[in-house]
């Protein structure tokens, strides 16, 4: 199988600290992998690297068989890869649909002309739009919500328009960073109902989870960092008995 | 030649002082509270208007100055109470609007007691200018130095000696943060007002014999302080003092050697060229934003 | 859905035209009908800044420099060269829209005080060289500006006209052009925020990460919606100094900046009505105030500070709100 995100040697220093140090790892396309290791392993950092938030000290990041590293977010959303947010992102100026339709934004075929004079390749792209964007709405369980403001939704319905969101630019990989964060035992079983639906539809799935039971019920494989080093690589099964990362969560 | 050098050499220095005081309150406020007070200058504007006047209705130099400070004290922290608490989790634009507001509603309160005017303060040793190396020099320059380094010695005691001091700098870096160990945030945010006015209007005091005093001097005033503030990078003291120095001094040669009409130019051209290529000024922090 | 959209949008559009058709009847001199145009100029101007401003989240304190230029470059082609004065307003547009294009990319790099920092000096810079350099603009002196002309045949306040066999007053005439503006500008502005373009616009204000990692190209919106408001700015300055006869530097300068964020601000801002009803008070404050001369400064500075630290959304959505959340007491108390 081809490695859809190819990781290798990367590193990222803020001053003396090394956030991330020598860490590479690929994944494979079509795959659920998840990262996991204790709090302020560096999960987050790995996420902003490979998403272009940050730039590596050093490494490399390869999607496909493009070299992406240091390329900005706008760019790697083009080229197929968008994400959600630990903390969420989500614009609470714009209604709950909106959001979401700010997700086709690469798929938006007006321009300013047609735009200004609100022409009728305008209408129609607009209504394109809105109908794609009600349809995820509903795929990902947020269906009451169309009609609401952002501001008016719960903290569980704004992660999963946030995932609807990322999943409107029609990506190839989704990269969610703790998307069961402050979810309740049924919500977080939701999530991962529609995690597994989005994994079924052929995207690749890349998690940072602290939710070991979803992790290890839904994963392919699993990534272990621990001080922003790769602890340990493999399937479930593989992780959760490795002495190591037992070690690591547990102390001793 | 070298005689009109050091003329604007001292023009710029003296004026660069000023700009410096101003942009340390500035950077005071900013740094207690993340406001840009717009109406910073116009502290500036009530030491020196408030000095001629007190000195029109009798008043020995000494106590008219005190007189001043103290109102512009009174102003500052009326600002602050007033205008900048109630308006808590506002909008930086809002902010910025709401300082300007305060700073044309301070200027409206002067021209109405003080009239449209511009009036001159003597100079506090006489007028009698002093000869170094061929340039003319007015002692009142003298005056401003050596207030300006004491004032910022004094600072420089206040922030990493005292208490109250360090207060300020434990709420500026985290405010809940301070609270959480105790520290009356509410009374620190007062202080670096308070602070900042003083600042101001004492350069308004010591600048005021060399330039005139209107009712509206504070605006281009403040605002070169702004740039002086931005210049060193916003949030850095240090910053502000070279800043301000480097901008009164780039001022002045320009004046001296190109063009006077364009003097006011300088401070905004010289915030552009910073802007875009040192965008956290000349000593100002990096910062990364957490996502 | 869309209709009920549909609905939303035209409505403010078309109260807007009913306001400005009815006006008039309550008009009865000249120098109402020149306030009005007065008025009308400066909102289609906020309506272009509001995008900016409200909608996309950026700090702009230099605007009235793009405003300003628009108006010089009309006062001096038309003025000193004898260009025609429709293509000159054109010209003129792009001319700063250009300028806005160039200075947009490094400045909007820059974010919250550093913005407002460079865009404060970009105005004051324009400003300065207005007044400056007096061989081409009359410096702090002003200078005349020729009529309004189409063809040879002029819009002046000073002209009245016949149509269809009624005389109408130049500044009846100027009044209905700038309504006509106003009403288009508004149009134009409506149609840009409701749209995908329109989004990624409010992205940029909402998270501009977020924006980003749906393939926003956060640079270049900010630099499209600079560019529009500059441009909207420039043509409302050269056709206010056709209507005025003459200009000074301050309609460039630093004040005039601050005027028009706090109309944004004050309107309400990301509303497109907002920002009219805020054009309307702060044009019409001086002109209530002008028997309070002497207190005018005092009384404007205190009303900006009082309506911004009580109603920081602005006056309209502060109203709407109220006036919401009372109606729906009102449900509660019958249910």
């Amino acid at each position: 199988m081809s490695a859809l995100i190819e990781v290798k040697g990367l590193d990222k220093a803020f001053g003396g600290v090394h956030a991330i140090e020598g860490l590479s790892f690929s994944v494979d396309a079509g795959q659920v992998y998840s990262v996991i290791g204790p709090n302020g392993a560096g999960k987050t950092t790995l996420f902003n690297l490979i998403t272009g938030l940050y730039t590596p000290t050093k490494g490399e990041i390869k999607l496909g068989d493009r070299d992406v590293t240091g390329i900005p977010p706008n760019k790697l959303a083009e080229l197929g890869m968008c994400r959600t947010f630990q903390q969420m992102q989500i614009c609470m100026n714009m209604t709950a649909l909106e959001n979401v339709m700010l997700g086709r934004h690469l798929q938006l075929k007006s321009n300013l002309f047609t735009t200004l004079f609100r022409l009728p390749a305008l209408l129609k792209d607009e209504e394109d739009c809105r109908d794609h964007a009600v349809e995820l709405m509903k795929f990902v369980g947020c269906g009451d919500y169309i009609d609401s403001e952002a501001s008016a939704m719960s903290y569980g319905a704004l992660k999963r328009l946030e995932i609807a969101r990322a999943l409107a630019a029609k990506p190839k990989v989704v990269l969610l960073d703790e998307p069961a964060a402050g979810l309740n035992a049924v919500e977080s079983a939701e999530l991962e109902e529609l995690l597994q639906k989005i994994a079924a539809q052929g995207i690749t799935v890349v998690l940072v989870e602290h939710d070991m039971k979803m992790v290890m019920g839904i994963s392919d494989r699993v990534l272990v960092i621990n001080y922003g080093r790769k602890l340990a690589e493999g399937t479930p099964e593989e992780i959760r008995n490795n002495p190591d990362v037992i070690a690591a969560y547990l102390g001793g | 030649m070298f005689a009109e050098f050091l003329q604007y050499l001292f023009t710029g220095i003296t004026i660069g002082a000023t700009y410096a005081l101003i942009a340390l309150g500035f950077t005071l406020i900013y740094n207690a509270s993340h406001v840009i007070n717009f109406a910073q200058g116009e502290f500036l504007m009530i030491g020196g208007m408030a000095t001629v006047s007190l000195i029109g209705l009798g008043f020995p130099l000494p106590v008219a100055m005190l007189g001043a400070i103290l109102l512009a004290a009174v102003m500052g922290i009326a600002l602050q109470r007033f205008a900048i608490a109630p308006a808590k989790q506002a909008d930086p634009v809002t902010l910025i609007i709401i300082t300007i507001g305060a700073s044309i509603f301070i200027r409206g309160i002067a021209q109405l007691v003080w009239g449209r005017g511009y009036h001159s303060m003597p100079n506090f040793s006489g007028n009698e200018p002093v000869n170094i190396g061929g340039a003319v020099v007015s002692t009142q320059t003298f005056w401003v130095l050596g207030v300006a380094a004491v004032l910022v010695a004094a600072l420089v005691l206040f922030f990493t000696r005292t208490m109250i001091g360090k207060a300020i700098l434990a709420t500026s870096m985290n405010k809940v943060a301070a609270r959480l160990v105790g520290i009356r945030t509410e009374m620190v945010l007062m202080l670096a007002f308070l602070l900042s006015a003083v600042l101001g209007s004492i350069a308004g005091i010591i600048v005021a014999p060399i330039t005139f005093t209107s009712y509206d001097i504070g605006i281009i005033l403040g605002l070169k302080g702004f740039v002086a503030a931005s210049l060193g990078g916003l949030g850095s003291g240090m910053g502000a003092i070279v800043g301000g120095l480097l901008l009164g001094v780039v001022e002045a040669m320009t004046a001296g050697y190109i063009s006077s009409d364009y003097k006011d130019a300088v401070a905004f051209g010289m915030i552009i060229l910073v802007l875009f290529f040192m965008p956290r000024g000349l000593m100002g922090a990096r910062v990364v934003e957490r996502v | 859905m869309l209709k009920s959209l549909l609905h939303n949008r035209l409505s403010g559009l078309l109260l807007l035209a009913i306001v400005i058709f009815v006006l008039p009847v309550f008009f009865n001199n000249p120098f109402h009908y020149d306030m009005a145009t007065q008025i009308a100029i400066y909102a289609t101007t906020v309506v272009g800044l509001n995008l900016l401003v409200g909608f996309a989240g950026q700090i702009s304190l230099g605007h009235a420099g793009f405003f300003g230029v628009g108006a010089y470059f009309s006062a001096i082609m038309t003025g000193v060269y004898g260009w025609p004065p429709v293509i000159t307003l054109l010209l003129g547009a792009v001319l700063v829209g250009f300028l806005a294009f160039v200075v947009g990319r490094p400045i909007l790099r820059l974010k919250g005080y550093y913005l407002s920092m460079a865009t404060l000096a970009l105005g004051f810079i324009i400003a300065i060289i207005i007044n400056n350099e007096g061989w081409l603009t009359g410096g702090p002196d002003g200078m005349p500006v020729p009529s309004l002309s189409v063809f040879g045949w002029e819009l002046s306040t000073f002209s009245s006209y016949s149509f269809l066999g009624m005389t109408i007053s130049g500044s009846l005439a100027w009044y209905w052009l700038a309504g006509v503006l106003l009403l288009l500008g508004v149009w134009l502005a409506q149609n840009l925020i409701d749209s995908p373009i329109g989004r990624a616009l409010r992205s940029v204000h909402g998270s501009e990460v977020a924006a980003s990692v749906v393939g926003v190209d956060t640079a270049r919106f900010k630099n499209l919606v600079f560019v529009i408001s500059a441009v909207y700015a420039s043509l409302m300055g050269s056709l206010y100094a056709h209507f005025q006869g003459f200009i000074t530097p301050d309609i460039a300068g630093f004040m005039e900046s601050i005027i028009l964020v706090t109309m944004v601000v004050l309107g309400g801002m990301g509303s497109t009505i907002g920002v009219i009803l805020g054009a309307v008070l702060l044009t019409l404050l001086p002109q209530l105030l002008a028997d309070f001369h002497e207190y005018e400064m005092m009384m404007f500075g205190l009303i900006l500070m009082l309506t911004m630290i009580f109603m920081p959304k602005g006056l309209l959505p502060t109203t709407q709100r109220f006036i919401r959340s009372r109606l729906s007491k009102k449900k509660g108390e019958q249910a």
